[in-house]
C-alpha cells in the first residue's frame, strides 16, 4: 500500500503560494498562532527582568486555560472566561511569588514543580468536571462581534490588508497592544525602573530604599497573570480544552524571552517568527509543496530556525545579572 | 514572617482544592449527558439487538493510551464494552509504553481473565508478557496478527472502508472540489482511514489535500492545519484522533461539513457532522469473549468491517443530507460489503 | 543531630504535599489510606515490584546525575528529553547495524553509542552558549523539539520495522538483537544491568567532580567564571564539557529505556513523553531531592521512582486518574524546594556558625549556597 502523496487542491500549484492572498492568509494565521506565545513570553520577560526565572509558565497556562474554558462552558461569556484565566494566573503568581521571594526556592526547580502541578491538576479538573472535550463558542473575530461587528465587515473585505489587520479576535489585538505597554512599563515608569534595578543589582536597589521583595512579588504576579491570560487565549481560540493542551508552548515562550534579549519588541519578533515558520510549513504541506514524507523534518523547522536566527543575530546581550539569584539582606 | 507566608501558601492551595471538589458534584450531569450523546442515542437501536450473551463472568481489564472520554480511539472501546454489559477495570492515559506494560502485567498478575491492550504500540511489550501468563487472554489492537502467541487475540478496523464511504459523501457534497484531511501520525488506522477517504473522494471526481501533523494530541497544530486547508478553499474537512477537536471546530466556524471516525463525533460539530465511521469493537469482542469462555484464549486476528457490523456508518440526523448522496453512500457500503469496490 | 534535622525537613515537606494529595483523593471519592497503601504496595509490594521500581529509577538517576554536573558548572540543562532520545537513536542504529555481534562486544558498543549520541545532543547547546552566546535554556528547549521530530522521522521511515511497512505502520523498529539486551540480573524480575550501571555512573561522576582536576575546573567555572578565567581555565571549553557529560548520561538513560524494555524496540507515539516517561524533567527533580549531589541522587531517584510506580498502581487499583499522580509530583517538588529556607533556618538554630568548612553534601539543597555572585558577595 503505497503512501498517498498529498495532492494539492484543484486549482492550486506551487507558484500560487506566492500570490498575495495566500501570503496574507498565512501571515494572518501566523499572527493568531503567535498570540499565546507572545502573551506568555511578555509576562515572563517582566518577571525575568526583575531577576526571577519561571519555568512553570506552561503549567500556569494550562490552569488558566482550563479555568477560562470551564467558565465559558458554564456561562457562555468570553469576558468572564478571560477574567477567570487572569485570576487563576494571579493566584498561581501569588503561590510562585511566595515560594520564590519569601522562601528563596531554587527557581529552575520550583518552576518545574509548578509545571507538573499545572499539567496534572488541569487534566484532573477537566476529567472530573467536564470529561468529554466539548467545544465552546470560539472567540469572535472583529466582524463577528454582536455590537459593532457590522462596522468592521467592510474593513475586513479590503484587499490584502483587510484580513491581515482586521480579521482577528480581541485577545490578538490585546496581545500585540501589550508589547508597547510592556516596553513603556519597563522603561518609562518608576516601577519599571525598580524592576530593572532589582534584576541587575538588588543590593544597590535595596540600599537605595527599593523593596526588592515587593518589586519582585509584583513582577511575578504580572508575569503569571499574563501566563494565565495566555492559556485563556489558547483555550478560547481553539474553543476546546484537553489534556496537555499547551503541548510545550510555555517552555517555548520562556525560550523566546532569551531570544528577544529581554526586550518586548524582540520577544514579539521571536513569537512572530515562530508563528510564521509554523504557519508556512503547514500551508506548504497543505498545498503539497512539502511532501508527506518530510512532515517531521518540516516540524523541526520552527525550532531550528529560531536557534539559527539567534546565532546569526549574534547579539552579546547580557541578561539581568541577578536572574535566578535569590536576594537576602544578611 | 516567613512561616506566615508558608501558611498562607498552604491555605490558598487548600482552598483551591476545596473549591474544586465542591464544583465537582454539580457538573457530573453535564459530563454524563455528553457521553450519552457521543454514543449516538438513536443509532443504538439500529444495532442488532440479538441476544448478547452475558459476559459478566469474565474479569476484564483495559489499558489504553488516551483518555476514556476522548470522543475518539479510547472512548470507542469503552463504549463498546458498555454495550456488551462489561464493566472493565480501566487504566487510561498510559501513553508511556513501559507504564502500560506494567499495568498490563499488573492486571494479569491480579488474575484478570482478559486484558485488553488497546494500543498498537503495546504490541512489543505484549510479546514478552503474554507467555508469562498462559491462563490469561490478551486482546490487542489495532493490529493484524497475534505474533504467533496462543493467548493473544488481535483486532483491526478496516478503517479504509468507512473512510471510503465518508469520502464518497464528502466528494459528492463538494461537487468536484477538494476536501481537507488532517491526519495525526502516519500510522495505524489513521493512515488506513486517510487512504480510504482519499480513494472515496476521488471515485466521485474530487480531490483531497492531506497533511499529517505528526502528533496525536496537538490540538493547536490540528487547528492550524484545518485553517490552512480552509484558506486553500476546501469544501469539507475530516480527521482522525483525539486532537481533531480543533479541526472540527474550524469546520464549524466555516460552515463546512465534517466527517468523523473512530467514535461518533457529533459532540464536536453537532450541526455539521455529516457522518461518522464508528468502531463497534463489541462485534468482534463478543466473538472473542465466547471463545475465551469456551477455553480458547487466543490465536486469531479479527477485523472490523462494514460487513460484520464492526464498522457502522452513523449519519447525523441534524445534518440535512441530500437523499441522492445518501443513496450513493448506501450503495458504496453495499459495494464494499459485496467486495466489488477496492477501498485502498 | 543537625543532619537528621536537615534531612527531616524535606521529608516533612513531602508529607505536607501528600496531605494535599490525600485531599484530592478524598475529593474523588476514594479513601486516602487505601490510596497510600496501594501506592506503597505498587512500589514495594513484591520483590518483582521493588525491582521494577529500581528499573524505573534508572533514567531518573542518570538524568539527575547529569543535572548535578551541569549545575556545578552553573549551566541549566533542560534538554534531558532530547538527549535521552538522541542517545536512544544512536544506540539503536548500532544495534540494527551489527545485530549478530556477540553480546560481549555489542552491548558495550551500544552503550557507547548512547553515550556519544547524548553527548552530541548536549554539546550542541554547550557550543552555542560558549561561542555564540545562545542561552542554553533556549537551545535545549528547541533541541528537545528537534529530537522528537528526528525520532518520528527515523521510526516512520529509514528505521521502521520492515514488517510494519505493509502492516499496521506502527512507528517502531524491528525487535532489536538479543545480544544487545541488558541482561537480567535476578531471574523472574525485571532487574537489569542498567541499575548497577547507573549507580556506578553516579559514583564515577562523584569521583570526577571532586577528585579530579577536570572536575575541579568544572566547579571553578561554575563558582566564579571570572576568577576561573583569570586562573587560566577555559570557561568555554568547560561549559561544553559539562553539557556534553550531562547529555551523555541522559543518552545512557535512553539506552536503558530501549534495551531494558519489555519489547526491545524503539517505538514512538509522536511525542517525547511516551518514550521517556518525562525522565528529562523528573530527573531534574530527582537531582534536587538529592541535594544536587551525585551520590545522594541515588536514593532520591529510587524514592522518586517509587512514587511513579506507586502512582501506576494507584490508578490501576482505585481508578484514580494518572493526572492526580502528576499533580502530586508537582506539589511534592514545590513543597520540598520551598522547604530549603526552613532547613537553613533550622541549621542556623542548631549550629550557631554560619559557615561550614567540610564539604557536607546535605547542605547544598538549593545549590546556591556555593554560588558567588558576580559582585563578589557570598550568598548564604
Amino acid at each position: 500500500m503505497a503512501s498517498l502523496s498529498s495532492s494539492p487542491p484543484t486549482g492550486f500549484s506551487v507558484s500560487n503560494f506566492f500570490t498575495v492572498s495566500v501570503l496574507v492568509g498565512t501571515l494572518s494565521t501566523a499572527v493568531r498562532f503567535a498570540v499565546p506565545y507572545l502573551l506568555a513570553a511578555l509576562g515572563e520577560t517582566i518577571g525575568q527582568r526583575s531577576g526571577v526565572l519561571n519555568l512553570g509558565v506552561d503549567g500556569v497556562m494550562l490552569l488558566g486555560g482550563f479555568g477560562a474554558y470551564y467558565a465559558v462552558l458554564e456561562t457562555d461569556s468570553h469576558l468572564f472566561g478571560i477574567a477567570v484565566g487572569l485570576a487563576v494566573g494571579l493566584f498561581m503568581g501569588v503561590v510562585y511569588a511566595c515560594v520564590t521571594v519569601f522562601l528563596d526556592a531554587e527557581q529552575g526547580i520550583s518552576g518545574i514543580g509548578i509545571f507538573l502541578f499545572g499539567l496534572g491538576f488541569s487534566d484532573l479538573l477537566f476529567q472530573e468536571l467536564v470529561g468529554t472535550p466539548l467545544p465552546i463558542r470560539p472567540l469572535p473575530r472583529l466582524d463577528q462581534l454582536s455590537a459593532v461587528g457590522a462596522w468592521f465587515e467592510p474593513l475586513v473585505d479590503i484587499d490584502v490588508i483587510g484580513p491581515l489587520l482586521f480579521d482577528h479576535d480581541l485577545l490578538t489585538y490585546l496581545a500585540f497592544a501589550l508589547v508597547p505597554a510592556a516596553w513603556w512599563l519597563l522603561t518609562k515608569t518608576t516601577f519599571g525602573m525598580n524592576i530593572r534595578a532589582v534584576g541587575e543589582n538588588p543590593q544597590a536597589a535595596d540600599s537605595l530604599g527599593v523593596s526588592v521583595a515587593r518589586t519582585r512579588f509584583i513582577a511575578i504576579l504580572i508575569g503569571n497573570a499574563m501566563a494565565g491570560l495566555a492559556g485563556a487565549a489558547l483555550a478560547l481560540q481553539l474553543a476546546i480544552f484537553q489534556h496537555n493542551l499547551t503541548n510545550g508552548i510555555g517552555f517555548i515562550a520562556v525560550a523566546l524571552v532569551y531570544f528577544g534579549a529581554w526586550r518586548p519588541r524582540w520577544v514579539m519578533a521571536g513569537a512572530l517568527l515562530y508563528g510564521i515558520v509554523t504557519a508556512t510549513r503547514i500551508r506548504w504541506q497543505s498545498l503539497g509543496i512539502i511532501p508527506q514524507g518530510a512532515s517531521d523534518v518540516a516540524a523541526m523547522a520552527p525550532a531550528l530556525i529560531t536557534i539559527l536566527a539567534l546565532v546569526l543575530l549574534a547579539r552579546r546581550v547580557r541578561g539581568p545579572a541577578a536572574l535566578t539569584r535569590p536576594f537576602s539582606r544578611h | 514572617m516567613k512561616t506566615k507566608n508558608l501558611f498562607k501558601l498552604l491555605g490558598a492551595l487548600f482552598a483551591l482544592i476545596l473549591v474544586a471538589s465542591a464544583c465537582g458534584s454539580s457538573a457530573d450531569d453535564l459530563a454524563s449527558d455528553a457521553v450519552e450523546e457521543a454514543t449516538g442515542g438513536d443509532s443504538e437501536e439500529a444495532m442488532d439487538d440479538e441476544a448478547m450473551a452475558d459476559h459478566t463472568g469474565l474479569t476484564v481489564a483495559l489499558v489504553a493510551p488516551s483518555a476514556s472520554d476522548d470522543v475518539a480511539f479510547t472512548q470507542s472501546m469503552v463504549d463498546s464494552l458498555e454495550r456488551l454489559g462489561v464493566e472493565p477495570q480501566v487504566t487510561d492515559g498510559t501513553f508511556v509504553v513501559e507504564e502500560a506494560a506494567a499495568a498490563i502485567r499488573g492486571y494479569a498478575e491480579d488474575g484478570a481473565d482478559v486484558v485488553i491492550a488497546h494500543g498498537t504500540q503495546y504490541g512489543g511489550s505484549l510479546a514478552e508478557i503474554a507467555p508469562d501468563f498462559p491462563e490469561t487472554s490478551f486482546i490487542w489492537g489495532t493490529a493484524t496478527d497475534t505474533q504467533g502467541l496462543s493467548n493473544v487475540f488481535a483486532y483491526n478496523p478496516a478503517a479504509d472502508q468507512g473512510g471510503f464511504v465518508n469520502g464518497v459523501i464528502a466528494g459528492s457534497l463538494a461537487g468536484g472540489g477538494s476536501i481537507g484531511v488532517v491526519g495525526p501520525v502516519e500510522a495505524g488506522d489513521a493512515v488506513a482511514y486517510v487512504n480510504g477517504f482519499s480513494a472515496g473522494v476521488e471515485s466521485v471526481g474530487g480531490s483531497t489535500s492531506v497533511v499529517y501533523t505528526g502528533s496525536f494530541g496537538d490540538v493547536a497544530l490540528a487547528t492550524t492545519t484545518a485553517q490552512a486547508h480552509v484558506d486553500n478553499g476546501v469544501q469539507g474537512l475530516t480527521g482522525s484522533s483525539q486532537a481533531m477537536v480543533g479541526a472540527a471546530n474550524i469546520a464549524t466556524a466555516n460552515d463546512l461539513p465534517w466527517f468523523g471516525t473512530q467514535s461518533n463525533t457529533e459532540p464536536w460539530s453537532a450541526d455539521l457532522t455529516v457522518a461518522s465511521q464508528v468502531y463497534h469493537w463489541d462485534v468482534v469482542l463478543s466473538q472473542m469473549f465466547e471463545m475465551i469462555e469456551a477455553g480458547t484464549l487466543g490465536g486469531e486476528a479479527f477485523e472490523l468491517t462494514l460487513e460484520n457490523g464492526g464498522l457502522v456508518m452513523e449519519f447525523n440526523d441534524g445534518f440535512a443530507l441530500d437523499p441522492e448522496i445518501r443513496a450513493a453512500a448506501d450503495e458504496a457500503v453495499a459495494g464494499i460489503i459485496a467486495g466489488d469496490i477496492a477501498t485502498n | 543531630m543537625k543532619r537528621l534535622a536537615g534531612a527531616s525537613v524535606p521529608l516533612l515537606a513531602a508529607l505536607v504535599a501528600f496531605f494535599f494529595g490525600a485531599l484530592m483523593i478524598v475529593a474523588l471519592g476514594e479513601s486516602p489510606i487505601s490510596g497510600l497503601t496501594s501506592m506503597i504496595d505498587g512500589a514495594f509490594g513484591t520483590g518483582d515490584r521493588v525491582a521494577a521500581t529500581a528499573v524505573r529509577a534508572v533514567p531518573l538517576l542518570l538524568v539527575g546525575v547529569g543535572i548535578t554536573v551541569a549545575f556545578r558548572a552553573n549551566v541549566i540543562n533542560i534538554g534531558g528529553e532530547g538527549q535521552i532520545i538522541a542517545g536512544a537513536l544512536l544506540s539503536t542504529v548500532v544495534a540494527l547495524a551489527i545485530p549478530d555481534t556477540p553480546k560481549v562486544i555489542l552491548l558495550p558498543l551500544v552503550i557507547l553509542g548512547g553515550l556519544i549520541g547524548g553527548a552530541i545532543w548536549g554539546a550542541i547547546p554547550g557550543v552555542l552558549k560558549a561561542y555564540a552566546s545562545v542561552n542554553e535554556i533556549l537551545s535545549t528547549i528547541m533541541l528537545n523539539i528537534v529530537a522528537v521530530q528526528l525520532m518520528n522521522y527515523l521510526l516512520r521511515g529509514p528505521m521502521i520495522d520492515p514488517i510494519e511497512v505493509n502492516g499496521s505502520r506502527i512507528p517502531q523498529t524491528a525487535r532489536l538483537s538479543d545480544n544487545a539486551a541488558l541482561p537480567t540480573l535476578i531471574d523472574g524480575t525485571r532487574l537489569h544491568l542498567g541499575v548497577p550501571l547507573a549507580v556506578v555512573a553516579a559514583i564515577f561522576i562523584y569521583i570526577v567532580l571532586w577528585r579530579t582536576p577536570m572536575g575541579f575546573r568544572l566547579r571553578a567555572v561554575g563558582h566564579n567564571p571570572d576568577a576561573a578565567r583569570a586562573a587560566g581555565i577555559s570557561v568555554e571549553r568547560n561549559i561544553v564539557k559539562a553539557l556534553a557529560i550531562s547529555g551523555a548520561l541522559s543518552g545512557l538513560a535512553g539506552v536503558t529505556l530501549v534495551f531494558g524494555s519489555e519489547s526491545l524496540r524503539l517505538v514512538t507515539d509522536g511525542g517525547s513523553a511516551g518514550f521517556t516517561g518525562s525522565a528529562g524533567f523528573n530527573g531534574i527533580v530527582a537531582a534536587l531531592f538529592g541535594g544536587l549531589h551525585p551520590l545522594w541522587t541515588v536514593p532520591s531517584s529510587f524514592l522518586f521512582g517509587s512514587l511513579l510506580t506507586g502512582a501506576t498502581e494507584l490508578q490501576r487499583e482505585l481508578q484514580i486518574p494518572n493526572a492526580l499522580a502528576i499533580a502530586l509530583n508537582g506539589l511534592i517538588v514545590l513543597f520540598v524546594v520551598s522547604s530549603n529556607k526552613v532547613r537553613s533556618w533550622l541549621d542556623r538554630r542548631l549550629d550557631r556558625s554560619m559557615f561550614s568548612d567540610s564539604p557536607d553534601p546535605t547542605k547544598n539543597m538549593g545549590g546556591e549556597s556555593e554560588l558567588v555572585a558576580a559582585d563578589g558577595v557570598q550568598r548564604e
